[in-house]
This record gives structure tokens, sequence and C-alpha cells, in this order.
């Protein structure tokens, strides 16, 4: 009995290893013959099996044990087999569909945000992540808002510098964010960290640097002891976020009617790293925004006490941020609207 | 404002630094340089010669030999200038020197012209005799050069000396931008101060003194002023003996530096003296003026003045009148008059130092048309301290000069002139505002250096009377923090209590409809908020919209930006027509801008400001890629109904039967459509454009962002499909409505899967097929509950007029 098994497994393993040489899918069929002439219904140690009768009821455990074992044994022997089959087939079946990798790709056709508001997204990142939360002011704005409460006068030189948009007498387009400044510190009680980031209108006439309508980022802090040292910590914060790590800030002594003391932060070129180049006009630094400590008769109109709170204010062009930015040359660029332009961001 | 470096170092001797750190300090503590240059830049090697023999030139007649003696030696050189002699001493460049420009004064070249020895029509010439233009200037600042030919000294030069320093060219020209509230730093003097206190050196003011004064200003002159609120203080002294003369070089060279053309020695003077004080001056031929008498007083509306430049004014009653006693002689503080006007043969001269009401003489000057170097320094309101001492100066001047003699007295009269301002010095508050630890001591010492004094029994700081804008706390911690250094303030992050940083909800709203948008293969553009009146015309817009009622700016640019707009396609259908024009082929764009919706007109208070996200698009889409997008907006913002659209729009500018407004709960939140053909015209776009308009305002506050989980579907959805005849006029959203409203709870969707018109089917009707999905959350479905609930949609449709198709 033990010699009939032992030549039965020998016989289908050699039948398997065989197959190895024939081509695959005629070999899978064959397989397949194996498999039922030797474990089918009439396969050979099937036959064994019902033989079984023909032995010693003492020796039939050992018998069974020894069938079930050939049989896993070319089961397994059947199953290697046919995976390799199949995988070699697999391969053969992938060989014939090789693409040209180098085809154009499909893309689908997503739109592009402007550049200004790319940069405007930015920086409202930034203050955000510092505190900050953005408000809004209406782009008509009264006169009182846009220069009597921030302390310009009626007779001051600067409305006449701002070259103002009039409505009437008392309403007019506003030449600056700086409103939104007396808007929020007349709603809101200290402390305040505000950004407000908006359009603006000056009649300037259209041309490569001048534009009638432009945008600014105007922001705010109101708090007890705030102080010029924390202007010029936070705002060299934020050119180093915008410009990166390395970036310097300078300060220049400047006038705005509403911030006392006033400045201009120069950033060092973010072009040449400060050594000089076409972009700074060879002076290494940068023009980017105005600020201050609010003016304390600005915080006495806007009903805050200056004796209990101080606080800064900063303002910036949005377009000159990005104008720069991008080395976009020509500022009517930006209001044409040219699909070639705006896929460019 | 432009100036010499050498007039600054004239009142702060010990000043010694390079160009670039002058720039960089004076910048740095508040005075911003603009930029600098050398006067004598490219000319190198120039030194004074004198001719000393002459001799014709073998082989070409318009040209001569020179023999000229440089001091070590003497070199020969041949010109073609006729203007030379034997004796005369002219400025000589050697060889391998440097000049400026070409005789012919035309643009210099960036780095001047290098000059060689070398041989004219065969003849040695080792150098060059300069004419003026040569050396980078012209006949305006050097009155004495001769039109054409070389430029020659007088006789006060040496032989052999630096050319360049002995026409004063030894300089730089700094070139500031002073701000508005800085007036006193529009002089030299003020600069000058302002110089001394940033490099901590003395600050030596000219010191003014007449030696010979005589008789007495009053037997001369008399002055009235009768409108003393535009005319704060009016000096008038009186020089007689008058000699015109060019004004010496010292003098002509600072103007020249200054931007401004030496004349005379009277005109020079008083030029001279507004750069130096930064007071304009008057001087009028006391012999014009009528009845020896000044008066001060407003014109009357209609007046007409013929100012000095020949021109004729039209004045009012709001412009202020310098008058004698018969006429009016002088605009005050912005030009005088042809009749009063300084002659050569002038013998007396009455000179004026007065101040103005700045914004008066701000908008007389707008009002008339004419701003002058005075009018710019008036209206900035000056320091009535100022003129009597700039007056003083300026006879002074003639008296050093040899102008005239110098009459004793002045004319002075003044409203009551204003006291200091006086501000407590609280060091430690400064510090706490600065965020600094500056000692007193070093306070008090910037204050100094700038002339503000220290009152140390009321513990003041006394503003003086140039220093209008000091005059609160926050003015003196500025002087503080120039003369410290910004540099050096500290760098710090604000403490106290912390903040939410966040954006406003609608801003929230408006960013996803910038994802969703640009998702969507719209770009992102940017329109003007002002438009032409005409653009109602190019929309088609009806005369009497309401649309049309639009803010008018009462100054704009021209009509094309004369009003606030009211709607927001004009924008995007220019931005498109601008694509199509330029041949580009599609063309998605999107913009979030306002409209300005006036509440009256005219506008009585501010008006409502609408955030407009307006989309566009020509080429690859149709009305139906447009309602997808805003259909993916609603839904991101959670406006998860189906919205409804009503074709009965009403929309001038779009195609009558391809358009519709968006309605959301019964709110309209917006339109779409197919641009009108004649609309696309007006726009000169040969293609059809479709445009949607989304009013945010209506948007906001349905939109959310909260969001639930609903669970997944456990149990099996049962289909069936529909297929129908329908009459034409029907819409398949009146067949949706039917399908959510007869479906019941089990209904899950529907889908329209085909939709057909033609030859087989009836003439009037159309066949439409819907995919049904009907599932319950709890169970799994059974035969007659999907009966049941499409029996009731079969009827429902049925009372449409719709037939089952078989």
């Amino acid at each position: 009995m033990k010699e009939k098994l032992e030549q039965i497994r020998a016989k289908a393993l050699e039948q398997i290893t065989q197959m190895e040489d024939h081509e695959a899918s005629a070999a899978l069929e064959k397989l397949n013959d194996v498999r039922v002439n030797i474990l089918g219904k009439k396969g050979e140690l099937t036959a064994v099996l019902k033989g079984m009768k023909d032995v010693a009821p003492e020796d039939r455990p050992k018998v069974g044990q020894m069938v079930n074992d050939t049989r896993a044994e070319i089961e397994a022997a059947l199953e290697k087999a046919k995976k390799k089959m199949e995988r070699a087939l697999r391969e053969a079946a992938m060989k014939a569909e090789v693409i040209d990798v180098t085809l154009p790709a499909k893309k689908n056709t997503v739109g592009h945000r402007h550049p200004n508001f790319i940069v405007l997204e930015e920086v409202e990142r930034i203050f955000v992540g510092m505190g900050y939360e953005v408000v809004e002011g209406p782009e008509i704005e009264k006169d009182y808002y846009n220069f009597e409460a921030l302390n310009i006068p009626a007779d001051h030189p600067a409305k006449d510098e701002q070259d103002t948009f009039y409505i009437n007498g008392d309403i007019l387009l506003r030449t600056q964010t700086s409103p939104v400044q007396v808007r929020t510190m007349e709603q809101k009680k200290p402390p305040i960290r505000m950004l407000a980031p908006g359009r603006v209108f000056r009649s300037d006439e259209v041309d490569a640097t001048h534009s009638p309508s432009f945008h600014q980022i105007e922001g705010m802090v109101i708090d007890k002891g705030i102080t010029f040292a924390d202007l010029k910590g936070t705002l060299q914060e934020f050119a180093k976020e915008l410009y990166g790590p390395k970036t310097k800030v300078k300060f220049r002594p400047h006038h705005f009617p509403f911030t006392e003391p006033s400045a201009e932060m120069d950033v060092s070129c973010f072009k040449c790293g400060g050594k000089g180049c076409r972009f700074c006009k060879g002076e290494g630094w940068i023009e980017i925004l105005g600020c201050g400590m609010v003016h304390p008769k600005v915080l006495r109109m806007s009903g805050i006490d200056p004796e209990e709170y101080s606080g800064f204010a900063f303002g910036m062009g949005l377009e000159r941020i990005s104008l720069l930015k991008y080395e976009i040359d020509d500022m009517r660029l930006l209001y044409e609207n040219d699909v070639r332009f705006l896929k460019q961001f | 404002m432009n100036t010499a470096l050498s007039w600054i170092k004239a009142y702060v001797p010990e000043l010694e630094c390079t160009d670039q750190e002058f720039c960089d300090a004076m910048t740095l503590s508040g005075t911003k340089c603009e930029g600098y240059e050398r006067s004598d830049k490219n000319l190198e090697k120039i030194v004074v010669g004198q001719i000393t023999e002459i001799a014709a030139h073998p082989d070409a007649d318009k040209l001569i030999v020179c023999q000229v003696d440089i001091g070590e030696k003497t070199i020969q050189i041949v010109t073609g200038a006729p203007n030379v002699k034997v004796g005369d001493k002219v400025p000589v460049v050697l060889d391998g020197g440097r000049v400026a420009g070409g005789h012919d004064g035309g643009p210099l070249p960036e780095d001047g012209i290098m000059i060689k020895a070398g041989k004219l029509r065969g003849v040695p010439s080792e150098g060059m005799m300069c004419s003026i233009e040569e050396l980078g200037s012209d006949r305006n600042f050097y009155p004495e050069a001769p039109e054409y030919g070389i430029y020659i000294f007088d006789d006060s030069v040496k032989v052999g000396e630096d050319a360049i320093a002995a026409l004063g060219l030894r300089d730089t020209v700094f070139e500031y931008e002073i701000t508005s509230n800085r007036v006193d730093c529009f002089s030299i003097i003020g600069i000058a101060r302002e110089a001394a206190a940033t490099f901590r050196k003395p600050f030596h003011k000219p010191e003014v003194k007449i030696q010979n004064e005589t008789g007495d200003v009053n037997d001369y002159i008399k002055v009235e002023v009768q409108d003393k609120d535009l005319c704060t203080r009016y000096c008038a002294r009186v020089c007689t003996n008058i000699r015109i003369a060019p004004s010496p070089k010292w003098m002509q060279r600072r103007l020249a530096a200054s931007g401004i053309r030496p004349i005379n020695n009277l005109v020079d003077i008083t030029n001279y003296v507004m750069e130096e004080y930064g007071q304009p001056m008057h001087a009028y031929d006391l012999d014009t003026i009528a009845g020896n008498q000044i008066i001060v007083r407003r014109a009357k509306d209609g007046d007409v003045f013929t100012t000095l430049d020949g021109q004729e004014r039209k004045l009012d009653s709001d412009v202020l009148m310098i008058c004698d006693g018969e006429k009016e002689v002088g605009i005050a503080g912005i030009m005088g008059g042809e009749n009063s006007m300084i002659t050569d043969e002038v013998k007396t001269v009455l000179f004026e130092a007065a101040t103005f009401n700045g914004a008066n003489i701000r908008k007389s000057a707008k009002r008339i048309g004419l701003r002058t170097d005075a009018s710019g320094k008036f209206e900035k309101g000056l320091d009535p301290y100022n003129a009597k001492d700039a007056i003083d100066r300026a006879c002074q001047l003639i008296e050093e000069l040899g102008c005239g003699q110098v009459i004793a007295g002045t004319v002075d009269v003044h409203a009551p002139l204003k006291e200091p301002v006086r501000v407590t010095f609280e060091p430690e508050k400064i510090n706490q505002f600065l965020g600094t630890e500056i000692p007193a001591e070093d306070m008090l010492g910037y204050f100094k250096a700038i002339e503000l004094d220290y009152d140390e029994k009321t513990n003041e700081i006394i503003c003086p009377s140039f220093r209008q804008d000091l005059l609160s706390f926050a003015d003196i911690a500025e002087e503080v923090a120039r003369f410290y250094g910004y540099d050096k303030i500290p760098t710090t992050l604000p403490s106290g209590s912390a903040t939410a940083g966040k954006l406003q909800f609608k801003m929230r709203i408006e960013q996803k409809a910038r994802d969703i948008a640009e998702y969507c293969g719209f770009s992102q553009g940017m329109c003007y908020s002002f438009e032409s009146p005409k653009v109602f015309d190019k929309l088609l817009v009806p005369e009497d919209a309401e649309c049309r009622k639009a803010i008018t700016i009462s100054n704009p640019l021209g009509e094309d930006f004369s009003i606030m707009r009211t709607v927001s396609l004009n924008g995007m259908l220019t931005s498109l027509s601008t694509n199509f024009n330029r041949r580009n082929k599609e063309c998605r764009l999107y913009e979030l801008g306002n409209i300005y919706l006036p509440k009256s007109l005219p506008l009585t208070e501010l008006p409502d400001e609408r955030m407009q996200f307006t989309l566009g698009f020509y080429g690859g889409g149709d009305f139906f890629t447009m309602k997808g997008v805003i259909e993916e907006f609603l839904e991101s913002v959670g406006l998860n109904k189906k919205p409804e659209y009503d074709p009965e729009a009403g929309k001038s500018f779009l195609h009558p039967g391809r358009q519709a407004l968006v309605r959301y709960d019964g709110k309209v939140l917006g339109f779409l459509g197919e641009v009108h053909p004649e609309v696309c015209e007006n726009y000169d776009m040969k293609t059809r454009a479709y445009v949607a308009v989304l009013d945010m305002p209506e948007i906001v506050p349905l939109a959310t962002f909260d969001r639930k989980y609903e669970g997944i579907a456990k149990f099996p959805a049962v289909m069936r499909d529909i297929s129908m005849v329908v009459p034409k006029d029907i819409r398949v959203g009146q067949i949706e409505a039917m399908l959510a409203q007869r479906g019941g709870k089990i209904l899950e969707s529907y889908h329209l899967f085909d939709i057909y018109e033609g030859s087989q089917i009836k003439e009037g009707f159309k066949s439409v097929a819907y995919s049904i999905t009907f599932r319950a959350k709890d169970r799994t479905l059974e035969e007659n509950d999907i009966s049941g609930a499409m029996k009731k949609i079969l009827n429902g449709l049925q009372s449409l007029g719709i037939e089952l198709r078989q």
C-alpha cells in the first residue's frame, strides 16, 4: 500500500514538473488533467481510498493518514504550479499593454487665483496666525471716517495729496483702508487685533504704475501697554514670514497724520538679498509699508482712552507687494483679466 | 528739495562724513534723503590754465594753437573756440582727464568723456580748454559764461589750481523728501539743524546784524492788514540806493545747486533767503507803490489781475490781495503783479515777508490755477516768527553785497502771535510707550540739539514756534525715538490678552466661492468699481430700470469712470471680450466684487454695498455648465436642497429663452443665462457667452458649514425606469417636482437619463426618461411599497398630460 502511494506521488510530481516546460495556457489545462487523473472521482488516489476496505481495521487510521498526506502534497504542488503559470500568463498579457508614459497628461482645467489675492491670502494667513481678526469696512465712506477721525481735518494738506473722488461733500470713495481702524475701535473694546484688507480709490490716471482703484491692507493692535517695540517686532515677524527667515527690516521715521511716532518699513531686497539689484534700484532695500503708534487724538475720537490704552497700526499697498513678488511690470495687467496672464499664478 | 552739502556745512562746520553716511543717517533720523549726486561727477584732471601765446594753425583756418601755462609747465592746446585771448584764465582738462559732456550741451553721457593728448590736423594738442557745457552745467547757472566758447575765469583764480573747486563744483547735491508736517525743514536752516542734531555737532545759525541803518521805515511805507484771519503777519522793510549787479559767485553757486537760476543781486537775495529760511520774500519797486501804502485785503468777485508773468488772473473774494493806495499789486503768497515788477532801474525796494493762512493760499492757488514756489511754501502754514528773521537777513545781505542802503526799522503788523506750546516731560511714560530704557538726560540732550527748551520749574518741554508739529506727548516721544534711533529700539511681540485670529463668516463663504469657481476652471478676475453710464445701454437695460439709479462721482477721471456700478456684468463682459479679441480660444472668469446700491439719490447715507459672485465664460460649455457651477457652490456652503430655476428672469441682457433666476427657499439668490446676442455684439464678441451672478448677501445667511453624518444605507435600493411622452411646454423641473412630491419617504433619488425630440415622437411632444431609486432606511422594500409609490407618481404625471411610453 505504502509503495503504491509513493508511486502515485512520484508520478504526479513528475507530471507537474514537466508541465513547467509547456506554454502556460496549455500547461494550465494539462495541470487540470493531472488533478482529475489522480485526485478526481475516478482518479488513482481516490481508487486507493476505495481500497481501504481491504486494509485491516487496526491499520486503517495509519493508512488513511498516509493517503491524506499524499493528497495534500500533490494538491500543494498543483497549486504552486498553477500560481506560477497564472503569473506567467498575466505578465505576458501586461507586456502587450505597455503604454507610452510620455503621452500628454489628461488634466482637469483648474482656474487660477488672481495674483493680488494669492498675496492677500498669504498676508491674512500670517496675521490670523498671530491672533488678528480680518474685518471689512465700506468702500464708499464718510468724509469723517476717511479724514477727520484720522486726524486729517478739513484744511489739512494731506486731504489734497490723496486726490479723493467725491460723491458729495460728506461722502467719498475711501482713499485708504485706515477708516476701518476707526470703525473697529468704535465697535469693539480692546484688546483689538484686526486686519482690514480692501479696495481704495484715488484719482490717478491709469498707467503702468498707477490705477484709480487699488488695494490696501490695514492692521491695528490696541491693548494696554502696547509699545513701539511691539510694532517693530510684529512687523519684523511678518516680513520674515512673507519673505523668508533671512529677511531684514529697517524702520525709517515718516509722517502720517493718524500715527505718532510714524515710520516706513523697508525690507532687505528679496530678489538680491540686499546686495543691490534693479528691483531695489541698487539700494538693497524695498519699502513695503507705513506704520506707527495710533495717534492719541485718533484713539480719543474713537472712544478709547489713550491714558489707558495704546496701539499700533500699519498699512501696505497690496499691488505693490504682488507686483514686486511676481515681477509684473505693468499694473494694467491686473485689471485686464487676460487668461494668459492669470494662468501664470 | 535739493541742497548742496556745502551750504549745510556752512552752519554745521564740524560735520565730517561721507556722502553715503550723510544720506543714511539723515534718512534714519527722519529727513529722508532720496539720493545725491556729486557736482564734480566725471570731472577729472581739470586745472586752471593761462593762455600765454596764440598762433594760427598751419593747416586750418578755424583752429588756433595756444600755449597754456598750467603752473608746473606750459602745454600746447589746439582749439576751435573763438573767444580766447592771451592772458585768459581757463579750465584745462589734461591728458587722461575727463569731462562731463560735449560742447553742444546735449544730454550728459553716464561716464563722461575721456580726453587724451593727440593731434589736431597734424598739430599736437596736450589737453582741452573747456566750455561750461563740457563741465556739465550751462549759462543758466553760470550766466557769466560766454554763449559759445571757452569758460573764462575772473582774475582771482590761481594758475595751476583745481578748476573744479574754483567753479564751486567740489560739492554734493542731496535730494530730500520732506514730509508735510515738517514745514521747518523746507529750508537750509531746518535741514542743517537736523543734520547737527543727527551727527551731534554744534549748529551755527547765521548771525543777523545790520551795521549801518539810516532813516525810518515809517517815513517810507504804511501797512494796513484788513483781513487778519488770512494774514497772520506782515513785515515790511525798505532799502534805498539800489545798485543792481550780479550776485557773488558763492551765492550763485548755492542757488544753482538748489536748481535756482542766478539773476541779479536783488532777485538772488530774495531767492537765497527763501531757500535759507524757508520764508518766501517779495520785493516791490517802492516808486510804483501808490500812496506809499500797503493794504492787505480780499479781492472782489470778478476782479481781474495781471501777474508778473503777464497772465490775466480771475479773482474772487476768497483770494487775498496785496494792494497799494490805489490798486492791487500782488496776489498774496502766490505771485506779484506786473505793475510793481522790479526792473534794473529800481532805486528803492520794499521787501515783504509775510505769513498767510496756509489753507487759504492752497485753495486760492488751486482756483486761480497758479501754483508757485512761494505758494507751495505758504500753503504749509509758515511760522510768523520766522518772517521777521528772514526780512532782517535779506536786509543784511543787501548791505553785505553792497546792493543798497538799509533803512532802519520794520513795519510789522500782526495779530497776537501764538505762545509756544508746552508739553509735560514724562520720561518714564515715553520709555513705556516706545518699549525702551532711555535715560531722561539723554532725552533732554536730544531736545537741546533741536532747540526744544526744557523748563525745569514746570517740568515742561517748550516747543519752538518753527516746530508747529509738536503738540502733545506722542510728538515728543517721536523726537526721542528719532534721535535715539528707530533701529536701536528693541523688537518685542505684544504681550497681554490673547485674541482669536479668524476670518469673518462671510469671508469664509467668499473663500469657498473662489475655491469652487477655480475647481470648475474659472480664473479670478478683478474689475473696476466705477464705469460709464453708457453701460446700461450696452446691456439693453430699459430706461426706467431701477439699476440705472447709480451713484455718480462728482469729480471722476472721465465719463468712463463716473458712476459706481449697480450691476457687475459690464466688467465681466469687458474682460471676456478682451480675451475673445485676443484670440483666446476659451475663457472662464469669475469675480468677487461689490456693487453699490443707493438707498436714495442724491446720496444722504452710505449705500448698500453688495458683494457679487459673478461668473462668465465662452467656449467649451453651455447654460448647464454654468448651472453646474452654481449648484456645486451652493452645496459647498450647505445649501443642500435643489434650487429652483425660474425662466421668467426678465434680464434684458440675457437671451430671452435661456435665462433663469436662481431661487432657494423662495429667495432669489441670483441669475444665470446666455448673454443676449445683441449684447455680445455690443461687447464685440462673436461667440455665445454665459454668465451668472450670485448675490452673496442673500446666500450668506442661508449658508452653513455644519454637517451631520447620516449613516450609509444598509438596505438595498430598488430602481425603476420610466419613459414618458411629455407635452413640449412641460419643463423637466415640473416632472421632478412631481417626483419629489409623490415619491414619498422611500424616494431616494431620480436621474434624468434621456431626453429626445424628433421624428419618432408625436408632434408637440418630447420623450423624457427617468431612473428612480427607492430605498428605506430601516428595512428591505417590498414590491407593494414600490408599486404604491409608482402609482402615485404616474397619476401625478398623467395630470400634467404626460403619457407613459409604451
